[in-house]
């Protein structure tokens, strides 16, 4: 059985691997397989495995990439992840993706698709609606007929049809992923000090260009290594980290949470691998199951609407209450408009029910961690001497 | 001999501002809607926020419902400087820096107590009409309204085209959301039974409107242009992207102001600025973005004082692209809601807007593309330098790029602009120079 060690280094190396040559390397092992790319939030990613492609997270080019392309197409008020996405595009690092997808999450990854249409022209670029409303015969069925235009793109794409029978094997395949990613999440909220969210980070990350399988053995690999050697339990505050949807904070601002004396036992961290928080059923149309699990089984973000007032926030009160944290660290991309809109409203709830919280912006980039390490310091501090507990 | 220069006090009396009629019959709507929403409470009636872009008011109107839209609330406020302290008001109360004004200048109206821009009580919504087109921070926008002041908000999600054109599954979410959520919706929050017929009565009217309006607009075709298609334009579009489409009132508004533009086609006359009518037509702009409201003369003052005139603008297009060829269709009225909303501007892909804009400028003959930046509106701003480019290259007229905010007085700095403007002025008329020189 490998180590954690060695699981841990592997995730690294394919987290620093801007040029995804991992992503070269599976796609050249069977002459014409493709690959397909997609920004955060969230995308159907059993339909690209499905028609045999492998689906590939973009994240941005975190706090290793020099942008100096990316930054002539956007003005200073602008998040970073679109321009460190367009210098990767211009400077070849994502030459390896046939085609890529812009999910519905902000107005500024919404332009980017256009702009990808305008700059990659001959790759397949799509910008992915999903639906705001939330019934089954209104936004379900509105959302099943995108679904069904994108398996038609993806096939042809493919060059070959994508079957119900395919689809259903790729639900299953992802149904595995989702349970796995849900026991490392489950097993991190127990025993925090056993699986550290740097860590458990560096597995997600991987999750976006790992064929899906091999990721799920990865999780496993990684749960069965790290409980087998005991680690140091500290006296840490338990908080829930949100915010870091989109743009990504980097590895040192995760560690130097944790290194200022805070468990982090949930997060915001590639929805997509937990966006729809049941099984999704394998008979009857695949589609609609899709549709369905999204309607009606997934998770809470910015980027949804919240139909009812009194259910704003009730996600986030019931993963502290799950995860029995103990306080809430907003961290949120510089110029989010999401992440930055929604914080007012969360931090209200929390106050209402006497959770503990704080905040602060990053960038990607963001290279000074000494403010960051005081302010979640202090804030653990405050906890831990200071609570009703 | 030299005279002593004895100082003076200044004038204190306010310079007088030129107006076309229906500038003035312009104003007395938007003030007249404000009237309506102070008398909404005691007079018993309902009260409906919407948005501008994608705004239901035929719909809303069949409702008997009072009409309030906050960014012309915010826009109204910042022509009468008053959105600075509101906006750091938002941000005390713990909204960031980073987000839009709009948004902030409404929470800041909010916490100040709730006073209008013409002074008087502005009601609380019992709806919130969430018209999702085109902008992602109007759903947060409202979500953060409603977590603060209560009613209840309603979703019109309408889909992003990002193929660069309507399909029919986008139609049909649009056309089922309008008849299985808001209509029911509205109908239990007004009281008011929904009247198909009386729909397609305001419809008949928008209609009759929309041919006035892009009648108005695309007489800046003509050299020289009759009406700032930008600046003057915000008059315009005012009564038709609020609560007054599908009136009578805005249909004999548009009757009124398209008489006064063809007459001073006829006599081939300019635009009437607020220092007087523009009499040397030099530079004929395309101009992409919203304006600044907050210095929004002195802006309109740094074009006009070089004889520069906007024939075209995207921003007079956000409530609605009707110059190519959409009109409120009363035969077909939700489905015809639905296309309009999803054909705002703001929800058109970024190679949808270049050929927008490259065909302004063919059509307009104008000498350039002038990008207006703002800062809080990612809808409008994320992509931006590349339409530049883009627009360059297609057009080989040069184009420019100016940073403002909408409501916040902090993002407008006036010498930046005006240096900015006069480069480029005189970047136009290098160009022509060189173009028109012997080869």
């Amino acid at each position: 059985m490998e180590g954690t060690a060695s699981i841990v280094e592997r995730c690294q190396a394919l987290f620093e691997d801007l040029d995804l040559a991992s992503v070269a390397a599976w796609k050249a092992a069977v002459p014409g397989r493709k690959a397909v790319g997609y920004l955060p939030i969230y995308v159907p990613r059993e339909l690209i495995h499905a028609a045999g492609m492998l689906p590939v997270g973009l994240l941005g080019g975190g706090d290793q990439l020099e942008v100096i392309q990316g930054d002539a197409y956007y003005q200073s008020y602008i998040c970073r992840i679109p321009r460190s996405t367009l210098e990767m595009g211009l400077t070849g690092r994502l030459d390896s993706l046939d085609g890529v997808l812009f999910p519905s999450i902000c107005d500024v990854i919404r332009n980017l698709s256009g702009m990808w249409q305008m700059m990659f022209a001959g790759k397949y670029v799509r910008y992915f609606d999903v639906p705001q409303n939330y019934e089954d015969a209104v936004g379900g069925a509105y959302y099943v007929n995108e679904l069904r235009t994108l398996r038609d793109d993806l096939a042809a794409l493919a060059g070959r049809p994508v079957t119900d029978d395919d689809l259903r094997a790729s639900i299953a395949a992802y149904n595995e992923n989702r349970r796995a990613v849900a026991d490392l999440y489950a097993y991190r909220a127990a025993r925090p000090w056993q699986a550290p969210t740097a860590e458990v980070y560096l597995l997600l990350r991987a999750a976006m260009v790992l064929p899906v399988d091999e990721h799920t053995r990865l999780v496993r690999d990684y749960l069965a290594a790290t409980d087998a050697v005991k680690r140091p339990m500290r006296d840490n505050a338990r908080v829930v980290l949100n915010g870091t949807f989109c743009e990504q904070p980097p590895l040192a601002l995760i560690k130097s949470i944790e290194m200022s004396g805070c468990y982090i036992v949930d997060d915001d961290f590639m929805l997509v691998t937990r966006w729809l928080t049941r099984d999704v059923p394998l008979d009857g149309d695949p589609l609609e199951n899709l549709a369905r699990e999204f309607l009606h089984h997934s998770v809470s973000t910015s980027a949804k609407y919240e139909p009812k007032r009194e259910d704003k926030g009730r996600f986030m009160l019931e993963q502290i209450r799950e995860r029995r944290a103990e306080g809430v660290v907003f961290a949120c991309p510089s110029f989010c408009d999401p992440a930055l809109l929604e914080r007012p409203m969360l931090q209200d709830v929390l106050a209402a029910n006497g959770v503990p919280f704080t905040a602060f912006k990053y960038a990607e980039n963001t290279g000074q961690m000494a403010p960051i390490r005081e302010q979640s310091g202090t804030f653990a501090d405050s906890i831990k001497l200071w609570s009703a507990a | 001999m030299s005279i002593a220069h004895v100082p003076m006090p200044e004038s204190r009396r306010k310079p007088v501002v030129q107006k076309e009629d229906a500038m003035l019959l312009q104003k007395e709507l938007i003030n007249r809607n404000y009237a309506e929403l102070a008398a909404a409470r005691p007079q018993g009636r309902k009260v409906c926020a919407t948005f501008v872009p994608g705004n239901l008011n035929e719909l809303v109107m069949c409702f008997d419902f009072a009409r309030s839209l906050p960014e012309t609330n915010a826009l109204q406020n910042a022509m009468r400087k008053r959105t600075g302290k509101m906006v750091q008001d938002a941000e005390r109360d713990g909204q960031s820096e980073d987000v839009c004004t709009y948004v902030k200048a409404d929470l800041g109206m909010m916490l100040g107590g709730d006073t209008g821009p013409t002074g008087e009580a502005l009601p609380k919504p019992d709806l919130l009409l969430l018209s999702y087109t085109g902008c992602f921070t109007f759903m947060k926008w409202f979500e953060l309204v409603r977590q603060k002041y209560g009613g209840e908000s309603v979703m019109l999600h309408v889909p992003y085209q990002g193929e660069g054109h309507v399909n029919r599954n986008m139609r049909d979410y649009v056309v089922k959301q309008l008849r299985e959520t808001v209509i029911p919706a509205m109908e239990r929050i007004s009281g008011v039974k929904f009247d198909i017929d009386r729909l397609r009565q305001y419809m008949r009217e928008s209609a009759k409107a929309e041919e006035h309006l892009v009648r108005v607009l695309q007489s800046a075709r003509n050299r020289p242009s009759p009406i700032d298609g930008y600046f003057g334009a915000v008059y315009y579009i005012g009564p038709i992207f609020t609560a007054f489409r599908g009136t009578p009132e805005a249909t004999q508004y548009y009757e009124v102001l398209e008489r006064e533009i063809a007459e001073r086609v006829r006599e081939g006359r300019g635009p009437i600025t607020p220092d007087g009518e523009l009499a040397d037509e030099k530079y004929r702009l395309v101009v992409e973005g919203p304006p600044n409201w907050t210095h929004f003369r002195d802006f309109w003052k740094m074009f006009y004082d070089e004889g520069a005139v906007v024939v075209a603008s995207t921003y007079s297009k956000v409530g609605g692209v009707y110059d190519f060829g959409f009109r409120h269709d009363p035969d077909h009225p939700l489905e015809s809601l639905a296309e309009y909303c999803l054909g705002c501007y703001t929800n058109l892909n970024l190679p949808s807007r270049v050929d927008m804009i490259c065909k302004y400028m063919d059509e307009y003959q104008a000498d350039g593309l002038l990008i207006n930046s703002i800062k809080s509106c990612n809808s409008f701003s994320a992509g931006q330098l590349l339409i530049l480019r883009e627009v360059e290259r297609r057009t080989g007229k040069p184009a420019a790029f100016i940073e403002t905010d909408l409501v916040d007085p902090r993002y407008f700095s006036p010498a930046n602009v005006k240096n900015r403007l006069e480069s480029y002025f005189q970047m136009i008329k290098q160009k022509r120079a060189a173009a028109a020189a012997p080869h």
